[in-house]
């Protein structure tokens, strides 16, 4: 990957990339997340893609804080990030998170901030159809996937199809867990409970996912969002399974399938 | 003549006690606060259409579906019927529409009785089901006691109504093929022409007629009946299913309602000089910062929580209550509803220990209501802080209600107005606050672009 210049050196030179890179705070700072961004910013380089980032002038999207009751916090960050956007007169947003997609997509416009905003599977499936990114599907063809629908992708925003369709080019065999589309069963990350300890229970609700997951039989989980890539990876981890099956983000399964 | 007047009596007061009860569940839903309906007709429309007349999201599991469309379109399809029996029993004139309809007659009173039979299968099924099965989602906590006993009592209540119908009709076609002067003859129906002379046959005219009269008694009694047990039960769906999936939100799952106050507040404090110079007028009343009790909910959300018919495909589906935590969606709008009826009833009976001259509840509402209680009483901590906000809840209810709105106003109410909820949140929040990103991290945000 090539260093990405950011939206204000871009300016700087009069410029105005194609799409705006929206890398999240997951993407920024866990160190697992930050492989995807790097393999999803490898792919639009690959392609050909004039994009940019915020870089440091890129804030949390309020979604954690809005969702956890704090609407205080939410305006802050989602009015300061919509000044900056609209600064530099964004039109496109692309992100690999999709509470960030969401939050930019359907709670922006309120406050000011009307973009066209695309997640990164639906992103790479355009690019695909555009003949700009090629997948060889080599080292995953006919490998045994299990697809894990985030919340915020499907459920929220209604697309179920678009990751699907990238696991169809990489040839895998694609394996359905009991839930999923729009009864698919949530990582247990979202409204902010990542950054919270379970309430009391039976059991974490990552753990029931990984074992569905697991009871496919799948080599590899795709997941198209940093936190359930968290949640997964570590319940495969509390069943001890993390040797024999690998939880990838879609854009990490396109980069690493040549 | 006795019948008429007992008819016109019984009738009057079904109505009549009937009319003061939904008027106060009326009066209830509008003690929420005030919301647009938003949005076009056009949608609301296809939604009404769609989802409550048409049951679209009962399709989701074939099974039950089938069985409630059986019980649906013949609960609809008798008030055909009721519309007989409602000009039988005041003017005497039996089977008012036989004549005119002629061989019409003949096939919708038939049509009504096949469903009508397989609306009795559905509800020996759902006995079974609900008593035999164990269906987990029947038998979790919230569901002991009253609304275990509601959902059988409207089934035995089906049960009789049938009984009713095919006494009335079974009666009537022995009657006829006996030539008994007023019962004339109607062509076959598909049930009660074989059930009829199978159960009934042999016996005499005056017999006959007690049958036909208690069958036709029994169902008219019953329909009256869950007339008034449908504002103390779950079963008003029947009713509210339609204006709730009319009236439900259109705007996308994924916006939370936007608080205006606190937008301009924000934007005052980012920018003081634009807010110093606006001329706007300053808000009066204190805005609401969440839901605390049920007159910071919206009308819609009141509503929808009558709507409830506790059916508990949400809390099947949610991730928290699948993994054993407190949390159930369904238990959330139970108890939004038991709230309501509580405040209803205080306000009914006048309790002058529910209006205080200082109420001391921290927001505000318009009756000055103060019982020392809130729906916090009704839902624990614990419960609103375990959900994930993954929205299986809203997507699985047959009827557009959507308990996550609920849970997120509690929230709201929690962090705005009390300065509670979970500690753990908040190193997030500092976070948030101090450095813009979810995390506290001594790397910059674009560290991993070298």
């Amino acid at each position: 990957m090539n260093r990405i210049p950011t939206m204000a050196e871009l300016a700087a030179e009069g410029r105005q990339p194609e799409v705006l890179f929206w890398v999240g705070c997951a993407g920024s700072f866990d160190d697992r997340a930050q492989r995807v961004t790097r393999a999803f910013a490898e792919l639009l380089q690959n392609a050909g893609v004039d994009f940019a980032i915020l870089g440091q002038e890129e804030s949390c999207t309020g979604d954690p804080a809005r969702r956890a009751g704090n609407e205080f916090l939410f305006q802050m960050l989602a009015q300061q990030n919509v000044a900056v956007l609209n600064m530099y007169g964004v039109k496109k947003i692309v992100t690999a998170c999709p509470h960030c997609f969401n939050t930019l997509k359907n709670e922006y416009p309120v406050l000011g901030g009307n973009y066209e905003v695309v997640h990164h599977t639906q992103f790479l499936l355009q690019l695909l159809k555009e003949g700009r990114l090629k997948v060889e599907g080599g080292s995953f063809r006919g490998k045994k996937i299990t697809y894990h629908d985030s919340c915020y992708l499907g459920r929220v925003n209604g697309e179920y199809e678009a990751p699907r369709a990238l696991l169809e080019a990489l040839d895998a065999d694609l394996v359905e867990m009991k839930r999923c589309r729009t009864k698919g069963l949530c990582c247990g990350a979202g409204g902010a409970q990542m950054w919270k300890e379970d309430e009391p229970g039976d059991k974490r609700i990552n753990v029931e996912r990984a074992e569905e997951a697991l009871e496919t039989g799948a080599a590899v989980v795709a997941s198209n969002c940093p936190f359930c890539l968290t949640m997964i990876s570590d319940g495969v981890k509390a069943k001890d399974k993390q040797d024999e099956v690998l939880v990838y983000d879609l854009a990490e399964l396109i980069l690493n399938s040549k | 003549m006795i019948q008429p007047i007992v008819f016109v009596v019984v009738t009057i007061a079904a109505f009549g006690l009937a009319f003061v009860q939904y008027r106060r569940i009326r009066r209830n839903v509008l003690l929420g606060q005030d919301e647009a309906i938003g949005g076009p007709k056009s949608r609301r429309w296809r939604n009404m259409l769609l989802v409550a007349f048409g049951q679209k999201k009962m399709f989701k599991n074939w099974i039950p579906a089938i069985f409630h469309l059986f019980i649906y379109v013949a609960f609809l399809l008798t008030q055909i019927e009721l519309i007989e029996i409602l000009v039988d029993g005041v003017t005497g004139h039996h089977r008012i529409f036989a004549e005119p309809l002629g061989g019409f007659y003949t096939f919708l009173i038939s049509f009504i009785e096949i469903l009508s039979l397989l609306a009795f299968v559905a509800t020996l099924v759902f006995l079974a089901r609900r008593n035999l099965l164990k269906v987990p989602r029947f038998h979790k906590p919230e569901m002991k006691g009253w609304p275990f006993t509601d959902a059988n009592l409207i089934l035995y209540g089906e049960i009789l109504l049938i009984i009713g119908i095919f006494s009335m009709n079974g009666a009537d076609k022995v009657l006829q093929s006996l030539g008994a002067e007023g019962y004339h003859p109607t062509g076959d129906f598909a049930v009660s022409s074989w059930l009829g002379p199978a159960l009934f046959g042999g016996l005499e005219t005056g017999t006959l007629m007690v049958i036909e009269r208690f069958g036709w008694w029994l169902h008219v009694l019953v329909v009256y009946a869950f007339l008034n047990y449908l504002p103390i039960s779950k079963h008003l769906h029947i009713l509210l299913a339609f204006p709730n999936t009319w009236f439900a939100r259109l705007t996308p799952r994924g916006q939370m309602k936007n608080m205006p106050e606190i937008q301009k507040e924000v934007a005052a404090m980012m920018n003081p000089e634009a807010a110093a110079s606006s001329t706007e007028p300053q808000e009066e009343t204190m805005p609401l910062f969440g839901a605390g009790d049920v007159f910071h909910l919206s009308w819609r959300e009141l509503l929808a929580a009558y709507t409830c018919t506790e059916c508990g495909r949400c809390t099947a589906e949610c991730p928290a209550n699948i993994t054993g935590k407190k949390l159930s969606p369904r238990k959330i709008m139970m108890d939004v509803r038991d709230r309501l009826e509580e405040v209803s009833k205080n306000i009914d009976s006048k309790d002058p220990k529910c209006f205080p001259e200082n109420p001391q509840t921290p927001l505000p509402n318009r009756l000055g209501y103060d019982d020392g209680k809130s729906l916090f009483d009704y839902i624990s901590r614990e419960e609103i802080h375990a959900c994930t906000t993954c929205n299986a809840c809203v997507e699985a209810c047959p009827v557009l209600i959507n308990p996550l709105d609920i849970i997120l106003q509690l929230r709201r109410y929690e962090i705005l107005v009390e300065s509670s909820g979970p500690s753990d949140w908040l190193p997030l929040f500092n976070s948030l606050e101090n450095s813009q990103s979810a995390w506290a991290m001594s790397s910059p945000r674009d560290a991993w672009n070298q």
